[in-house]
């Protein structure tokens, strides 16, 4: 322990099901410091904090505050203890009063807490208070919905601070949501709320962040701490927190049966979409294409505008040479494009339906004779659709919803298999899904490919977008960052690329056929 | 900009204060309901001549304020994203419970006492089974809806209960001051609940739980234990509204307050309070209320066949859920 005192969390783990997402976590909050958590989506770094703010009970692990063991168990336990933690999502009400917002829970009551009549000028004055102390000028009375998303987080942060006898100050992605000057500027007084005696502890994967506000850098991957090192330390380098936070190596998860052809299938150019701006890049037939960056990036954004799903306000799209307008998901399917979206739940399945009807429903004409289901044909090609994927399913007839995360995905790519694609966009086509899974479902893109369809992978795991891509784009803030060649990709030049410490002049690296 | 005048400043400023004291009007959950009001009121003043009248103003008062009462907990409960579908039922029900105990010649103000317990306790189950076995709300509330509803026949026995106190009927029927009982209540039970609303912390985590439960769950509200209460200050509402109705009416019959969710429901929404929670007003479900009283008066005024009138409440139902829909697209 050091002399400011500060939480120690040992042996901290948990698991949600079967999924261990934090594996016996050590880690040292020291008051006065910032510590900035670090690791890729899934290491278990929200998972950790959810944990010290008592959002989530630790399975097993202690707790020494100050130097003496507690129990975090609730959220308000931890508050009791002067945890507060700044959720990734705001958690606030938009009809409310920011002053609502701030005490909300703790008003001050001439009464009983869940009834007593409230001092309105106390509560507006504590808010004053707080909301002076994180140097907002948003007015107590203003109401929250009215207010930019940058307010919104300075509000969300006030909250927190309004806790009694805070010491610890928790914030998951608090600028995730945030253009860089104000991401700035709360960097700047997360640096200022440490000098006057707090603990705080950070969660990005943004490392110019990192190194901007933090004292100490913790490294997670995979659940396990992987690495702690000092701002102090010369040694402490971008490049080696890079490697601890994907430092994996390529396994034979990635077969490669495809060979790329010279001709475009894919030709995307300037195009743009609220935050996505002027994104251009091409893709050969029976070429894997990784699009890489940070979550936020606007990658979804701009596969949903390729299929139709929301309306592009600028540029072309050409498939196969041919200049077409996809006004419509439905344009889309008839053109040969197939898309497998991030959300397999809400957007990829119908859950209350079955194998079959998912696999048939994009290809429902396909079966057709005369306006009628051919039951006969579709019973083949899904139970087809079941053997190549190797779903692990009793049968056709089984209801999606009772299959596990990798079998889902499985009826999903079945979708798209049993018709005729010409490009194929997955997007995070494995999160959550395990790896016997996976190898599954790389060896059928692999296949896809080798049929010459072009496929465009959009993935945060770096394993995968490196393993599974022939070329990778990066994108960061909407912008398109540049294209990596085979012999260029690598987890370091994706992440400086993505995290915007260097750009490819995107004309010289992003002629498709080139090389 | 050159040379302004003193007076023409003064015209300015007060321009400006004009918009501002609109723009927050506007911003009101109940300016639809009061505008939609003042439009039909002036088009009824203009078309008929007895609309304008203290007599007639004063019954179509009367005649809306059971259903602004029962509306008051039906706000609450639109409020927390819930609905209540036995209000209707628990109107009848507390209604029929007071008019029985009276006429076998229990103090009347014991069998009101009783009456209101009635609705309250119903509410009470409705509110645990919404929020600690996580049920939908609007299922419970529709079972309930038929289960009250059985009670309500079970009691009377199918015969109108006649002999009520004139206790009980001076409150449905009475004035005081020239102003109607019922209107008199439904007046301080508003300002009571307005109060509870913007100054109490129950009525904050109220507006908090509507406008985002999981916030307010991690802020460390008890979000049970509110909503339980929603749910039983509805019951006791409607409960009010129920023994007005029952007394006004001077008879005890089994089908007591059949059909008033959907008036009840819809004056909540048209006052502005929005079905996906966390937003509305107390003084909303009174002027919604009202606009559905002046607009049936007004038909009958005009001589509109029965028929019409029921197919114009039910647009001017569906219009305002258009409206609350609207409304919740653009909120920022």
């Amino acid at each position: 322990m050091t002399d400011h005192g500060g939480l120690a969390v040992i042996g901290a783990s948990k698991r949600f099901g079967s999924l261990p997402v934090v594996k016996d976590v050590d880690v040292l909050i020291e008051r006065g410091r910032v510590t900035a958590l670090m690791g890729e989506n899934g290491a278990g770094k929200s998972t950790l904090l959810k944990m010290l703010a008592g959002v989530h009970r630790a399975d097993t692990g202690t707790f020494v505050l100050d130097g003496e063991p507690v129990e975090i168990s609730s959220v308000p336990e931890a508050q009791q203890l002067g945890i507060a933690i700044v959720h990734q999502e705001l958690n606030l009400t938009e009809n409310q009063t920011v002053a609502q917002n701030i005490l909300l829970g703790r008003e001050h009551t001439y009464g009983p807490k869940w009834m007593g009549f409230i001092d309105t000028r106390k509560v507006r004055a504590h808010a004053q208070s707080v909301l002076s102390r994180v140097g907002s000028a948003v007015s107590p009375d203003a109401t929250l919905g009215d207010l930019s998303p940058a307010q919104q987080q300075q509000v969300e942060i006030a909250k927190a601070l309004s806790q009694p006898d805070i010491s610890i100050l928790l914030l998951d992605e608090p600028t995730s949501s945030l253009p860089e000057e104000q991401a700035k500027e709360l960097l700047a007084l997360l640096r200022g709320l440490s000098a006057s005696g707090l603990g705080v502890v950070i969660t990005t994967h943004r490392l110019d962040e990192a190194f901007a506000v933090a004292d100490r850098f913790v490294v997670m991957r995979d659940g396990d701490k992987v690495g702690e090192f000092e701002a102090s330390d010369p040694a402490t380098t971008r490049d080696r927190i890079v490697t601890a936070m994907v430092g994996r190596e390529l396994s034979t998860l990635f077969p490669r049966e495809r060979r790329p052809s010279d001709h475009l299938a894919l030709e995307v150019s300037n195009l743009s979409r609220g935050m996505v701006r002027d994104v251009s890049f091409s893709i050969r037939a029976g070429e894997v294409f990784g699009l890489g960056g940070l979550v936020g990036a606007g990658r979804t954004e701009v596969a949903r505008c390729i299929v139709g799903a929301d309306r592009k306000s600028a540029g072309a799209v050409r498939l196969f040479g041919e200049e077409v307008r996809i006004r419509s998901p439905r344009d889309a399917v008839s053109l040969g494009i197939g898309f497998v979206p991030e959300d397999r739940k809400g957007q990829g399945l119908v859950q209350s339906q079955d194998i079959e009807r998912n696999i048939a429903l994009p290809n429902l004409s396909t079966w057709q004779r005369a306006g009628l289901i051919a039951f006969s044909a579709l019973r083949r090609a899904v139970e087809q659709g079941i053997e190549t994927l190797r779903i692990k399913a009793r049968g056709p007839r089984q209801l999606v919803s009772q299959l596990s995360g990798g079998n889902q995905q499985k009826v999903v790519l079945a979708k798209w298999l049993a018709r005729d694609l010409r490009l194929l966009i997955l997007d995070e086509p494995t999160r959550g899904v395990d790896v016997g899974a996976r190898a599954d479902i790389y060896r059928q893109i692999d296949e896809i490919a080798a049929a010459g369809v072009a496929v465009l992978l959009i993935s945060s795991d770096m394993e995968e977008l490196i393993g599974l891509s022939d070329r990778v784009g990066v994108m960061a803030e909407g912008s398109y960052m540049g294209t990596l060649s085979q012999e260029e990709i690598s987890q370091e030049a994706i992440m400086r690329l993505a995290s915007r410490l260097d750009s490819l002049s995107t004309d010289a690296s992003n002629a498709g056929g080139e090389h | 900009m050159a040379v302004t005048s003193a007076p023409e400043r003064e015209r300015n400023g007060a321009l400006a204060a004009g918009a501002r004291l609109w723009a927050s009007f506007a911003r009101r959950p109940e300016s639809g309901a009061v505008l939609s009001l003042l439009v039909v009121g002036a088009f009824l003043s203009i078309f008929t001549t007895q609309f304008l009248t203290v007599g007639n103003l004063t019954l179509v008062a009367r005649g809306f304020a059971f259903t602004a009462i029962a509306a008051m907990g039906a706000f609450l409960v639109i409020l927390t994203g819930g609905i209540d579908l036995s209000v209707g039922s628990v109107m009848g029900l507390a209604g029929l419970t007071a008019a029985v105990l009276s006429a076998t010649g229990t103090n009347p103000l014991v069998a009101i006492l009783a009456g209101l317990l009635a609705g309250t306790a119903v509410g009470a189950i409705n509110g645990v089974l919404t929020a600690t076995m996580a049920l939908a709300p609007f299922m419970v509330t529709l079972g309930m809806l038929s289960v009250v509803r059985g009670i309500d026949v079970a009691i009377t026995g199918g015969t109108p209960i006649q002999g009520i106190d004139p206790v009980i009927t001076w409150l449905g029927q009475g004035y005081v001051l020239g102003i109607p009982v019922p209107v008199w209540i439904m007046a301080i039970i508003g300002l009571l609940l307005t109060f509870v609303m913007t100054r109490t912390s129950f009525g904050w985590h109220v507006y908090s739980i509507g406008g985002n439960e999981e916030a307010a769950r991690l802020s460390g509200v008890k979000v049970r234990r509110v909503k339980i209460a929603v749910y039983t200050v509805a019951g006791l509402l409607a409960a009010v509204g129920g023994i007005l109705l029952t007394a006004r009416l001077g008879v005890g019959e089994s089908t007591s307050g059949t059909g008033y969710e959907l008036d009840v429901i819809a004056a909540a929404v048209i006052g502005g309070t929005s079905l996906t929670g966390g937003r509305g007003s107390v003084v909303g479900a009174i002027w919604g209320a009202a606009l559905l009283g002046v607009v049936r008066n007004g038909l009958v005024l005009l001589g509109v066949s029965d028929f019409w009138q029921t197919i114009a409440i039910g647009l001017v139902i569906i219009f305002a859920v258009v409206i609350d829909r609207i409304r919740t697209r653009n909120a920022p």
